[in-house]
């Protein structure tokens, strides 16, 4: 193996040469501007990040899963994630075995970009080696692999249903450009290592292709066109990269790295989220997986979309998309690249509000609740005042168990402030979250005990109640259950669990309620459950949703949990049974109904 | 009277007050009628009310007025319509009883069911004792003891429940219910005179002949509250009182009170029971699930479909009289239909 | 009696006349459920404020239809956009959207 050239260069390397200096120079300025705009206190913890050792293999082991093995994708969908994965990792593969090649046999030659990717081009076999073909099949594999996963792309293009996606999403004429681009490469590589493989040698793939071309090609005179559309491909792909959805390729490894710092969303558009919206592959999962869905003009509002203009910062349409979304929270979890798009919604919703006049002096005539003797504290929060068999049934539970408790809000308390952040209003909710400190404290209680998963969520990140336990009843009836506290009997009809949005994806609580209910029924699952449990259109997360576009979703959502013809659906929110009793074709209990009607 | 018309078939569906005029008009033009009733006894809800407003006349007087003279209507209670097929004229009806008729015309009298309270999740019925509904009350007028009412001395009564509310898909008025509840407001207070007696309501729709005059002696005579707001929420304290929330609207203030009866007036909805005969028959429904008929001036009584007519609540809330008259009205409509179509 | 124009104290009573409805007439074209409203008061008594503060979102919707702005705005104040009165509302009416609408307009 030698060079077949004495200058080691060719000008047909120029448009590749261009695309990568372009691309790498892009990157930097984008990576040095994210760090600027770092909050000063993010850009310490990236640079602290940098020296830690543990987060240097952290990062590693998720940029090899996410970024080049894909796994999240593979757990959904393996076929999708066969196709992304042959991709990422096949081309990854293909430019690091062209650098070992390189280096194994031309060392001189590692230093130029080019060499590496063009390497059949430049060498010449001279000997046939173990090591030589060993990795000439290799690099063949690779291609071979690259080459199946583009095949499913294209076929991806015509029959998305078979990868499982309804729905993929609307590519701009830059994106299509760059896909075009992105599907040609890895074809005419072949057909260029093919046509060069009698010289520089081949394994399975190109020496055969190279046999069959020379049998009808006389002469060489295509070699070298092809080799010029190849890299004349590849520049072109990576100048149009950063306009494109593949801007996701090398954004998500700085994400990762971003990530694993700690660093969360604080700016709707600028530093973290830059890199967070960059690293949207527009891959459309989120479309699917959206509740508002269920209806086809909802479609403009997917994350997808949202994610694209904001790169655009079309503030206008922005602000719309980010007023209609429920934060229901499953374009999130669904997410291949976990873009935290609720969070961004959330802190454009807070740049974006309104400054409004406020006066909650009233808050002076609340008292703190009277201690119990056992120090819980019940806080039903606003919703569950609508909903009074809950904390009727919030009470028997207690009541059999024999805990005495305090009923915090039984004529009406504070709200708990989360819907004032929802609509972006921090700085109001915070005088809610100061005075029900302040009453819950003075309270002396040393268990504050909730049954709304919205007042849970934000008593959980929002407040600081050190030393107080904060439990859902979910949790808590659970562990009372455990405990033998008490005593639940099967009535063995066929129950099925609704997981609220923000007791489910918000606070990662399964698998309590399941328990519970499973000891009181024959518990049966949705069609999507756990993690992709759909909205029940009642969230306070939208601001604009109107209630009719809201029916259309709590359908839907009930469609789901009659998956398996369950005899009753429960679920552990008061919103939600409030969104689904009207238009329930069963009967929709709260779970503490359910434990108090079978308790022993 | 025409001896032929005794050749013709007219099945009635639903032996409430509706269903039973009409048979018994379309009977004295000479028909043969098929009245069918699912419940075990005719009457439909008529004969779960113990008096009816504005003049306090008792409900069985005029069921039995009613059907005292019932001629030669074959009816059935306690039988279901298990098939319906339509032929080239008419229809093949099958009853629950293996009874089959070949129907010249079918008239709908399928009337209405009660909102079911309970979705009302806020106002606690099924959830709280001493919550009940006006039709529990009107038992309770009849003699059926409701343990939740034992002596109270404070009673509420709330209008439009499952009745001008988007949010349980029924933004109509059931147009009997203020009515009803002032009605039974005065009876109760007669029956506890010591009681405090209230009335919460959005709009008082005292539209009949008769209904002014009973709601101003409602006021003048039995001293009923009225305040202008609808309940939003209804608690309980332990010793099973409840704690009503309203808001005053005229007063523009929150307004609370303690009551130890609450009287939740349900409203009238679509009767679910139809569903099958609506499929069936691909019979048009309104928004509100009441059946549509082809003119809600003129045609009333027809539906869109050829030979089958409605009559009553089925095509939305009504009162009685307005029920009987349009029984005779369908009967008519029928009557001119197989006429023409002879 | 003749209108001066001025008084010796602001007149406590409505005058329609002098409504000037543009900025009402905006919230009705961005918010179109505050026509629905039918008072019922189901917002105001269900509002966890009620006997503490002075929201009252049926009389705020009345107030601003009736040129009465200052008085319908101090309400607002003390709102904490819990959405109970969206639950509760039996005309389905996006009431925190509204109230957010409201500060929108007339801040």
């Amino acid at each position: 193996m030698q060079d077949r050239f004495i200058s080691g260069y060719h000008d047909f390397v120029l448009p590749f040469m261009i695309g990568m200096i372009f691309i790498l120079s892009y990157l930097a300025i984008g990576i040095i501007r994210v760090i600027i705009q770092l909050p000063a206190k993010d850009r310490k913890k990236f640079f602290l990040s940098l020296i830690n050792p543990r987060l240097w293999i952290i990062n590693l082991r998720d940029i090899i899963c996410d970024v080049l093995l894909h796994t999240k994708i593979w757990k959904r969908k393996p076929l999708l994630g066969y196709m992304h994965s042959s991709i990422a990792f096949g081309w990854f593969m293909l430019i690091v075995l062209g650098h070992i090649e390189t280096w194994m046999f031309v060392p001189d030659r590692l230093s130029t970009f080019y060499y590496p990717v063009f390497f059949r081009f430049f060498v010449m076999e001279t000997d046939h080696t173990i090591g030589g073909s060993f990795f000439f099949f290799l690099m063949d594999f690779f291609l071979l692999i690259v080459l199946s996963g583009v095949f499913l792309a294209m076929f991806k293009r015509i029959r998305s249903m078979v990868f499982g996606m309804r729905r993929t999403t609307r590519n701009q004429l830059p994106d299509r450009l760059a896909m075009y681009c992105l599907w040609a490469i890895f074809p005419v590589r072949l057909l260029a290592e093919s046509f060069t493989a009698g010289i520089a040698g081949g394994s399975f793939l190109t020496r055969p292709m190279y046999w069959l071309f020379s049998n009808f090609l006389s002469d060489t005179y295509h070699i070298l066109p092809t080799w010029w559309a190849y890299s004349t491909l590849l520049g072109t792909f990576f100048v149009l990269l950063p306009f494109t959805r593949y801007m996701h390729i090398p954004t998500e490894a700085f994400l990762i790295v971003l990530r694993n710092a700690g660093i969360k969303v604080s700016h709707p558009r600028n530093g973290y989220t830059t890199a967070q919206i960059y690293s949207c592959s527009n891959c459309g999962m989120c479309i699917d997986a959206c509740p508002m869905m269920s209806q086809k003009k909802n479609l403009r509002y997917a994350t997808v979309y949202f994610n694209r203009l904001l790169r655009r910062r079309n503030w206008a349409k922005c602000e719309i998309s980010a007023d209609k979304c429920l934060m229901c929270g499953k374009c999130v979890a669904v997410c291949p690249v976990n873009v935290d798009s609720c969070n961004i919604k959330q802190s454009l919703r807070a740049m974006r509000a309104v400054p409004a006049a406020s006066d909650y002096s009233y808050f002076n005539t609340y008292s703190a609740p009277e201690p119990s003797p056992e120090k819980v504290l019940y806080y039903a929060g606003c919703m569950t005042q609508l909903t009074p068999v809950i904390y009727k049934s919030v009470g028997a539970v207690l009541d059999k168990a024999g805990i005495e408790y305090t009923f915090m809000d039984r004529d009406g308390g504070i709200c708990c402030g989360r819907p004032l952040i929802l609509a972006g209003r921090n700085e109001q909710a915070q005088e809610m979250i100061r005075k029900n400190t302040e009453l819950i404290r003075q309270s002396g209680a040393t268990t504050l005990l909730l049954s709304c998963p919205i007042c849970y969520k934000v008593f959980r990140e929002n407040y600081d109640l050190k030393g107080i336990r904060i439990v859902h009843y979910t949790e808590y009836f659970d562990e009372l259950m455990r405990l033998g506290r008490i005593n639940i009997k099967n009535s063995g009809e066929k129950i099925v669990y609704h997981d609220p949005c923000e007791l489910g994806r918000g606070c990662k609580v399964y698998k309590e309620p399941r328990r519970v209910l499973g000891a009181a029924g024959e518990l049966v699952e949705a069609e999507k459950h756990h993690d992709e449990s759909i909205c029940c259109g009642g969230s306070l997360g939208s601001l604009t949703l109107s209630y009719e576009d809201r029916k259309d979703i709590t359908l839907h959502s009930l469609d789901n949990l009659m998956y398996a013809s369950p005899e009753r659906i429960v679920t552990a929110c008061p919103l939600c049974l409030k969104t689904f009793s009207p238009y329930s074709p069963k009967k929709v209990s709260d779970f503490a109904e359910v434990v108090a009607q079978n308790m022993n | 009277m025409e001896p032929k018309n005794q050749q013709k078939n007219i099945v009635v569906i639903g032996g409430g007050p509706a269903g039973i005029e009409a048979s018994r008009t379309l009977d004295s033009l000479g028909y043969t009628v098929f009245l069918i009733e699912k419940e075990d006894r005719l009457g439909g809800h008529l004969a779960r009310w113990d008096r009816l407003f504005p003049y306090g006349t008792p409900a069985g007087d005029v069921l039995g007025q009613m059907t005292a003279s019932m001629g030669r209507v074959k009816w059935f209670t306690g039988t279901e319509v298990t098939q319906l097929n339509r032929l080239e004229r008419g229809y093949n009806i099958i009853l629950s009883n293996g009874m089959s008729v070949l129907a010249d015309a079918l008239l709908l009298t399928t009337g209405f069911s009660l909102f079911d309270a309970s979705r009302k999740e806020e106002y606690g019925y099924g959830i709280y004792d001493r919550v009940i509904t006006n039709a529990d009350l009107e038992d309770w007028f009849s003699g059926i003891p409701v343990p939740a009412i034992d002596s109270p001395r404070r009673i509420g009564f709330v209008h439009c429940v499952g009745s001008r509310d988007e949010k349980v898909g029924n933004r109509y008025c059931s147009k009997v219910c203020c009515a009803t509840a002032v009605k039974q407001a005065c009876e109760i207070k007669e029956k506890f005179p010591d009681a405090v007696v209230y009335c919460f309501y959005m709009d008082l729709r005292m539209f009949g002949r008769g209904y002014e005059d009973m709601y101003l002696e409602a006021q003048k005579k039995y001293g009923i509250i009225f305040v202008r707001g609808r309940v939003s929420e209804v608690s309980e304290d332990k010793d099973g009182h409840l704690f009503v929330k309203a808001e005053d609207t005229l007063a523009g203030k929150p307004l609370r009170v303690t009551l130890d009866l609450l009287v939740l007036m349900a409203g009238m909805t679509r009767n679910t029971a139809v569903a099958p005969i609506v499929r069936a028959l691909e019979l048009s429904t309104m928004e509100d699930g009441f059946l549509k008929p082809k003119d809600s001036m003129t045609q009333a009584q027809s539906s869109y479909a050829a030979g089958i007519f409605y009559a009553g609540a089925c095509t939305g809330p009504k009162t009685i009289p307005d029920t009987v008259a349009e029984a005779k009205a369908a009967a008519m409509s029928i009557n001119e239909y197989l006429r023409d179509n002879d | 009696m003749i209108d001066f124009g001025y008084g010796i104290s602001p007149s406590s009573a409505i005058n329609l006349e002098r409504f000037d409805r543009a900025r009402f007439d905006r919230l009705c074209a961005e918010e179109p459920d505050v026509l629905k409203c039918m008072a019922c008061g189901s917002c105001a008594a269900s509002c966890p404020t009620a006997g503490h503060g002075n929201m009252n979102l049926r009389k705020v919707i009345l107030l601003l239809g009736r040129g009465c702005d200052s008085d319908a705005l101090a309400m607002t104040r003390s709102c904490m956009l819990c959405g109970k009165c969206l639950l509760v509302c039996p005309r389905g009416i996006n009431t925190r959207h509204l109230i957010l609408s409201i500060n929108k307009i007339y801040k």
